[in-house]
């Protein structure tokens, strides 16, 4: 600015005006930084206080706490009675019809359908066993100090014995075909087996996808955009349907095995782009160290870069995992027995029909302490992963 | 050319699609040798000293490393990539590993060496670079002079019989700079093959046996630091040295 102002007459600033508080913030700040200030010391002391200040500061704070608290007051307690306090939980329907709450005694009864489908009534405990040792062995897998390599041999083993349980045929253990297995089983064999094969695959088709060799990158992104653009209940659709019909007369490939390929398929697909993210995050000059030290392409990419990308995907990959999990589900429509499926079988009892949603809320529990387990998992995976990394 | 050159560089050219970023490039250096490459930004200098480990691969012209010519050959490559150390910028440390293992990794994988001998030389280097008590720390957890001296100590533990340094202490904070400075004057001391691009000039005056000075792709002149800072011989030359000695 060339002209030249009288003191008294110097232009007012045009800038935003900081709020007053703002200098105030400024103030506060101890001059001599030695110990943070105690953030809200004073909240475990007064309770109403923190209310006052966080809750009703403001007009709208308070209509929305007061909106809040009677929203509270309409859905607790009518899902408490209905859940716990009025429920029904053992006896008879006939118990069930006079009770005000849910009507529990219908998982008493059903539960070992809803848990094994339509496996033999009195060889149940086979598929709870194989059950017990896969969950067993899935929880020993996510401890850190059991991975070592006796942990592939474990689960080599394992996989043989739910094997013999499930099929049996041998040790004096009667036949059981595949198509009469059903519930949970089928739903954790399905998400797990279809997610073990996935991720790999998923890692190659990542790489595939930035491959310099324009035959394998077509294949890859190909392969993925199909997949991906397409529902996954078409997918289960072409794998038991349509793929029988390419194969050769007298070839049949078991409609369980045909539905894990279709999952495994789709889900490799969706897990394969989150790998991509992973796979673009990692800075150029990681690649030029790499390349610099006279690793090779493999070296490079399973010692360098996938090290440091899977821990940036975890969550998307565990999202991709809690979603190919709940998918099992919609194994429902190529004739197979999740756990979903058995429950709705379940409810078709003409004598438990009414309680179809206690059934329902069941099941749901059942998926949600699986999902939110992986969450929880995933959580630690992450601390674990960037406990030392962090800048 | 010379006989005894141990990296040749013959007429090389190199294009970012249309933008010509080296033009001719013609340069030789014995083994021993110390070369100190500066020049404006843009002038080709980093894309030069890339394309001796092919991190860049020429278009035209020769580079011979050792009596190997760099070409499409992988396996001719990955020989020179073995000769070569290289010192980036920005450290390039692995993250997710240790300091050790970051000084480990390539010697075990690519050289097969047995663990327990090179953590051994390993820890050595880290000595030398005067990090030893860090070994177990992971890169994030080091200053950047101590991240950079790693990164020295890396390189060094594929013992390579050249040292490319690409600017080693732009990244860093102006009080980290001698630390890794005089790493590099104690390495020259001991007779490393060293091409180094910075604009550190008293370093250059005092470790290097020629100056290179590039500006647009090109080699403007080069010789001796006596020569080269007291009669330069080009204009651009003595505007470039104006403005970067002036402060």
């Amino acid at each position: 600015m060339s002209k030249q102002f009288p003191a008294d007459q110097a232009p007012i600033p045009t800038g935003p005006v900081p709020p007053a508080h703002w200098a105030a913030s400024y103030e506060e700040e101890p001059t001599q930084a030695s110990t943070p200030p105690q953030a809200n010391g004073m909240t475990a002391l007064k309770p109403f206080g923190w209310a006052k200040d966080n809750l009703f500061n403001t007009p709208l704070n308070t209509v929305l706490t007061l909106a809040c608290l009677a929203l509270l007051w309409l859905v607790v307690p009518p899902a408490a009675n209905w859940l716990l306090l009025k429920a029904s939980w053992s006896g008879s329907s006939e118990a069930c019809r006079e009770a005000a709450g849910a009507c529990w005694s219908v998982i008493v009864v059903k539960h070992r359908l809803i848990f094994f489908g339509t496996y033999p009534y009195d060889e149940q405990w086979r598929p709870f066993l194989a059950c017990a040792l896969f969950v067993a062995m899935l929880g020993a897998s996510g401890v850190r100090a059991f991975w070592r390599p006796w942990l592939a041999v474990a689960w080599a083993l394992t996989l043989v014995g739910m094997g013999v349980l499930m099929w049996g045929g041998v040790a004096g253990l009667s036949y059981v075909p595949n198509d009469r297995w059903g519930g949970l089983p089928i739903t954790l064999m399905l998400s797990v087996f279809s997610i073990a094969i996935a991720f790999p695959l998923s890692i190659l088709l990542a790489l595939g996808r930035q491959s310099s060799l324009p035959a394998i990158r077509t294949f890859c992104v190909g392969f993925i955009e199909t997949m991906r653009g397409v529902p996954l209940v078409s997918v289960l659709f072409m794998a038991s349907v349509m793929f029988p019909l390419f194969l050769p007369e007298g070839v049949t490939v078991d409609k369980l095995l045909r539905a894990l390929a279709g999952m495994t398929l789709f889900t490799a697909a969706y897990l394969a782009e989150a790998v991509r993210g992973g796979l673009q995050a990692i800075p150029k000059g990681q690649y030029e160290a790499a390349d610099a030290l006279g690793l090779s392409y493999w070296q490079k990419t399973v010692l360098i870069v996938l090290p440091q990308a899977l821990r940036i995907v975890i969550p998307p990959i565990v999202n991709q995992f809690i979603s190919a999990f709940k998918d099992t589900s919609l194994v429902t429509i190529v004739g197979l027995y999740d756990l979903l499926t058995a429950a709705t079988v379940a409810t078709t009892d003409p004598e438990w029909r009414p309680y179809f949603a206690e059934v329902y809320v069941f099941a749901g529990l059942m998926f949600w302490i699986f999902c939110f387990s992986m969450s929880r998992y995933s959580q630690w995976l992450e601390r674990l992963a960037n406990r030392y990394t962090r800048r | 050319m010379t006989e005894n050159a141990i990296i040749e560089l013959r007429k090389v050219g190199k294009w970012y699609n249309s933008y010509h970023a080296l033009r001719d490039v013609s340069i030789s250096i014995k083994k021993g040798e110390k070369v100190v490459v500066c020049g404006p930004s843009g002038s080709g200098k980093s894309t030069m000293i890339r394309c001796i480990n092919r991190l860049e691969a020429h278009q035209t012209g020769h580079i011979i490393v050792d009596g190997i010519e760099l070409t499409d050959d992988v396996k001719a490559v990955e020989k020179i990539r073995r000769k070569v150390g290289m010192v980036f910028q920005n450290f390039n440390l692995f993250p997710h590993l240790t300091v050790l293992q970051n000084l480990t990794l390539a010697p075990i994988w690519v050289r097969g060496m047995a663990k327990s001998e090179i953590e051994e030389i390993a820890m050595m280097y880290l000595k030398r670079v005067r990090i030893p008590d860090q070994a177990h720390k992971f890169p994030g957890q080091l200053s950047g002079g101590q991240q950079q001296r790693v990164a020295i100590a890396r390189a060094l533990c594929m013992r390579p019989e050249i040292m490319l340094f690409d600017e080693p202490t732009s990244a860093l904070d102006p009080e980290m700079v001698k630390e890794v400075l005089d790493v590099m004057t104690e390495l020259a001391g001991e007779g490393m093959t060293m091409v180094c691009v910075t604009h550190e000039m008293g370093f250059a005056r005092q470790v290097a046996d020629s100056i290179v000075f590039m500006a647009e792709g090109s080699i403007i002149e080069s010789g001796s630091p006596a020569e080269f800072f007291e009669n330069p011989k080009s204009e651009r030359t003595r505007q470039f040295l104006g403005q970067i000695l002036e402060h």
